[in-house]
């Protein structure tokens, strides 16, 4: 799933809630990001820790699927900040 | 809702039990409406007495595993797996009553994450049109 922003407009990006889910492995973070979309709202940019490689992978999944913005994934040091807008 | 899940439960070891309570979690998480029965073995694992002792393994694992995480209690959260599938999206869980029947169990023995006694017809019209998968 291709992001739909440049990496400089995505470092400029300030999610309304961060979620940590690092530390859990599949499904946890794909759960946690489900839990958190929720409670930002439509517009808003949800970020999930995760240090398991494929989450940014399913999480792009899930957006496609369940019709929010996978916006994309910049790297923290032994995880990555995967970035998604609320669409609905 | 977009599409369905339908999952048969019919081993009771932690490790089968995990695999299914990704798969529910995972569906749900994706909007999918989540069907599940349990047969013999899982539902004998729901039995609120026992539901939080380990299960073990199934036969696929061959050989003790003393060093590996899988082998410990607790290492494998299938519950809570199920719990949250069950918060964040549509799953019913149903105990087939014939399988209550053959295990001498009454519902009320059963964790309250199961939500009723089920026949298999209701089962399979809940599944209709869904993929079925036996585990």
């Amino acid at each position: 799933m291709p992001a739909t922003v440049t990496p400089s407009e995505l470092e400029a990006i300030t999610a309304a809630k961060v979620v940590d889910a690092r530390g859990s492995a599949c499904p946890g973070p794909l759960l946690e990001a489900k839990k958190g979309i929720g409670s930002v709202s439509v517009g808003s940019v949800l970020e999930i820790w995760s240090s398991d490689p494929v989450t940014k992978t399913d999480i792009g999944a899930w957006s496609t699927k369940v019709g929010h913005e996978f916006l994309g994934v910049l790297a923290g040091e032994g995880y990555e900040r995967v970035l998604v807008r609320r669409r609905k | 809702m977009s599409g369905s899940l339908s999952l048969v439960l019919f081993s009771g070891t932690d490790d089968k039990l995990m695999a299914a309570a990704t798969l529910a979690a995972g569906a749900a998480a994706m909007d999918q409406q989540v069907n599940v029965i349990l047969m013999f073995w899982a539902l004998d694992a729901f039995r609120k007495d026992r539901i939080a002792t380990a299960h073990g393994l199934a036969y696929d694992a061959a050989r003790p595993r003393p060093n590996e995480p899988v082998e410990n209690v607790g290492a494998l959260p299938w519950l809570e797996t199920f719990r949250q599938a069950k918060e964040l999206g549509e799953m019913t869980i149903r105990a087939c009553s014939g399988s209550l029947d053959a295990l001498g169990l009454d519902p009320d023995e059963l964790d309250p994450i199961v939500d009723s006694a089920g026949g298999i017809a209701s089962f399979l019209m809940a599944a209709e049109g869904s993929q079925i998968l036996f585990i």
